[in-house]
């Protein structure tokens, strides 16, 4: 750990200390034990820094220098509770936490089918201690990093969703995680936990939104796995604020014959990194990733991901695009491990970039490690500009230069979006993207102009 | 309508169009031939408003207006359409969107209201059936995957759509089979008015069989070096080019 990191890392040990002691009796439990373990293990392992190859591209620095305050139960709801409506889907469970906090009023979680548990974790804990417990930790190794431990440290709410074996959910899960953080930079560390038994199937939408634009730090650790023949549409938007920053790790366990796809939009956050692992621990298991990057004005939005095929004939697909404008800057890392034992797999990567602008810059990285000799593996990565061609038989039929551009940008992700497996979530996005996209626009027209 | 004047046009700096004189009136189609290379395409493009060529001298003036000093956008809102010889492959963005989209642009401009979803679609699907497109092109992306003649039967069909006072039509007939080539010069002819106009790029005579100009332009060399009526266009299949150019040579030295 660098000594320069020591102020903060006291700060977060001082914070520890006062949310123990809220704590009451708490303090002896179990879970608190795993709470000590991961404030020991963030002070002993420290802020990643771009020394280590895994954040190379990814200056965390204005992270690891701000005094975040943990979250503490929110006051007053009522005040994001009208920024929170709009954004529950029609026909879907909801699940809402305001700045890390269980919040009932906007959530809905009446009549939920026996065997679909849907719940904030901390109910869940104290409902069901003993099947709960074993799931923390379990797919997400506490001192992976400083970001993973510390969310351990202060591990106390997040979404808890277990579904029986054999359960079909008809009704998406949404998931919202609503920041507002008017009254200083606030840390909130939501720990999530998925369940799905033998032959479930059901779908969630995790969606992160900053319903303020204020400085704040979302750390999110979640924890997925999947029993056989499961199948998991995961939606998961990354709104923040543009002033806030955003870290989450997503770990999913997968066994025989499983299906899970994630589709990931990520548009928020000064800074936002986001790793994936996904261990595909036994046969027959197809495993889709997708992911969109949409990065204006200075943001970084940082998107790792690993594919670890631990076992034979199962296939993998990836399809990562990332556009960037104004002076941002994307990181993609896609690791796709093939152990030895993995013949037969099927893995297939693809990024691409659309730069917007001369100043935006991508750093892009497959890492394919193979040890087994009988598969089939791909990748292929572009980095490119909207087409004049095009452009110009947009315009030549009446389309605005801007609304050309526009329409293109939006073509190129059209497919990711595409992907996402709710409805509500894709016909919602089209005009946020479209939005961020002309707001890029006028902004950079102001600075160009101002200069 | 369009009248052209001394329109001399550069690329990559070398000079394509080497002074064209053109009038076309309300009314009339006028078919342009010419050998490979000899511009006819640039012309198109720099009409259209193609940023690759610059003018170097000349004028062009479209219904009173200065056509060489609006953006291609504004140009397609006044009526000019340009049907490509290579339409550009779209993906991800779907055909009757693209279309929708350019004609709400077009009549937003003209002072119309846009059109809304139901009368969009009837419409649309008026004009698919006078190029007998079948509306499985609609939700596909612009071009993409279509086959040669496909793409130029779409750009007649937008043209139906978008309804310009002037259309270009660069060597639509290239890559039409002999029924599609009726279907396409059928409906070019259904949407003739007498207050627009059409200019034909083409290599072929036979399709001046089914859409009849009144005069017939030959370009060579990035100069109208002989117009006529349409037996220019038979006159030209028996003789060649070669003829015009030899015609053109002994005129430029009488001259
Ligand atoms: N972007 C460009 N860069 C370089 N040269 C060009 C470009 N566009 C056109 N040219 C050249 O200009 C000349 C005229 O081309 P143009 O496409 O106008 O010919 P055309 O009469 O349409 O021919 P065709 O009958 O083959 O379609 C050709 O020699 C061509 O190579
Ligand atoms: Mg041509």
């Amino acid at each position: 750990m660098p000594s320069e990191q020591q102020p903060m890392i006291t700060w977060y040990e001082e914070q520890f200390g006062a949310f123990e002691k809220s704590l009451n009796g708490g303090r002896t439990s179990e879970i608190h034990a795993l709470r000590r373990k991961g404030i020991a293990a963030f002070a002993a392992l420290g802020f990643p820094t771009p020394r280590q190859e895994e954040w190379r591209f990814t200056n965390i620095a204005p992270i690891t220098k701000t005094a975040f305050q943990p979250s503490r139960q929110s006051a007053d709801l009522s005040i994001v509770e009208d920024r929170i409506r709009p954004l529950l889907l029609a026909g879907a469970w909801h699940l809402v936490f305001v700045n890390g906090q269980f919040a009932p009023s906007v959530s809905h979680l009446a009549g939920l089918p026996a065997g679909v548990m849907v719940s904030a974790l901390s109910e869940a804990l104290q409902k069901h201690p003993n099947e709960i417990l074993p799931a923390l930790g379990a797919v997400v190794r506490s001192d992976e990093n400083a970001f993973t431990a510390l969310n351990t440290a202060f591990l106390q709410e997040g979404a808890f969703i277990a579904v029986r074996d054999g359960m079909d959910v008809e009704r998406p899960i949404q998931v919202l995680f609503a920041a507002h953080s008017p009254g200083g930079p606030t840390l909130i560390q939501p720990r999530n936990i998925v369940i799905g038994g033998a032959r479930s199937r059901f779908t969630i939408v995790e969606q992160y939104v900053g319903v303020s634009e204020h400085p704040y730090l979302t750390n999110a650790v979640t924890e997925i796995s999947l029993g056989a023949r499961a199948v998991l549409e995961h939606d998961r938007v990354q709104e923040e604020s543009l002033e806030a920053y955003h870290v989450d790790s997503l770990q999913v366990h997968l066994r025989r014959d499983c299906r899970y796809t994630s589709t990931a939009v990520s548009l928020g956050g000064a800074i936002a990194r986001s790793t994936i692992g996904t261990v595909l621990d036994d046969e027959g298991i197809e495993c889709t990733l997708n992911g969109l990057l949409l990065a204006t004005g200075t943001q970084l939005l940082d998107s790792h991901t690993a594919i670890d095929h631990a076992r034979p004939n199962c296939a993998s697909h990836e399809l990562y695009k990332s556009i960037l404008d104004g002076q941002s800057h994307g990181v993609f890392n896609g690791k796709i491990f093939v152990r030895k034992d993995a013949q037969k797999t099927d893995a297939k990567q693809t990024n691409k970039t659309l730069l917007l602008s001369d100043d935006a810059v991508i750093d892009t990285k497959p890492q394919l490690e193979i040890f087994a000799d009988d598969v089939k593996c791909t990748h292929g990565a572009t980095v490119g500009q909207l087409d004049d061609e095009q452009i110009f038989y947009l315009r030549s039929r009446g389309i605005a230069e801007a609304d050309a551009r526009d329409i293109l940008t939006y073509a190129f992700a059209s497919d990711v979006i595409g992907r996402i497996a709710v409805e509500g979530v894709r016909t919602r996005l089209e005009p946020v993207i479209h939005a961020r996209l002309s707001r890029a626009r006028t902004t950079e027209h102001a600075r160009v102009h101002q200069s | 309508m369009l009248t052209i004047r001394d329109l001399h046009a550069r690329v990559e700096g070398n000079e394509i169009l080497r002074g064209i004189n053109l009038t076309v009136n309300a009314g009339e189609v006028h078919a342009i031939m010419g050998p490979n290379g000899s511009g006819k395409s640039t012309l198109a493009g720099v009409l259209a408003g193609r940023a690759a060529y610059s003018v170097t001298a000349g004028s062009v003036r479209f219904e009173g207006k200065d056509l060489l000093a609006m953006e291609p956008e504004d140009r397609a809102r006044e009526g000019l359409f340009l049907a490509f010889q290579y339409p550009v492959e779209i993906p991800g963005v779907n055909n009757s969107y693209f279309l929708k989209s350019s004609l709400n642009a077009i009549r937003k401009h003209r002072g119309l209201e846009e059109l809304d979803a139901v009368d969009f679609l009837t419409l649309i699907r008026q004009r698919m059936k006078l190029v007998e497109m079948d509306e499985s092109f609609l939700n596909r992306p612009v071009n993409e995957g279509f086959s040669g003649g496909e793409k130029k039967r779409n750009e007649i069909f937008h043209m139906a759509v978008l309804e310009p006072r002037l259309a270009i039509l660069d060597e639509t007939d290239s890559g039409l089979d002999i029924d599609a080539l009726k279907i396409v010069a059928d409906g070019v002819n259904t949407l003739r008015r007498p207050d627009n106009a059409t200019i034909v790029v083409t290599h072929y005579q036979r399709l001046l069989n089914y859409i009849v100009p009144d005069v017939v332009h030959v370009l060579v060399d990035g100069r109208i070096v002989k117009s006529g009526g349409k037996e220019l266009a038979l006159e030209l299949e028996e003789r060649g080019y070669d003829w015009v150019r030899e015609n053109n040579a002994r005129a430029t030295v009488a001259g």
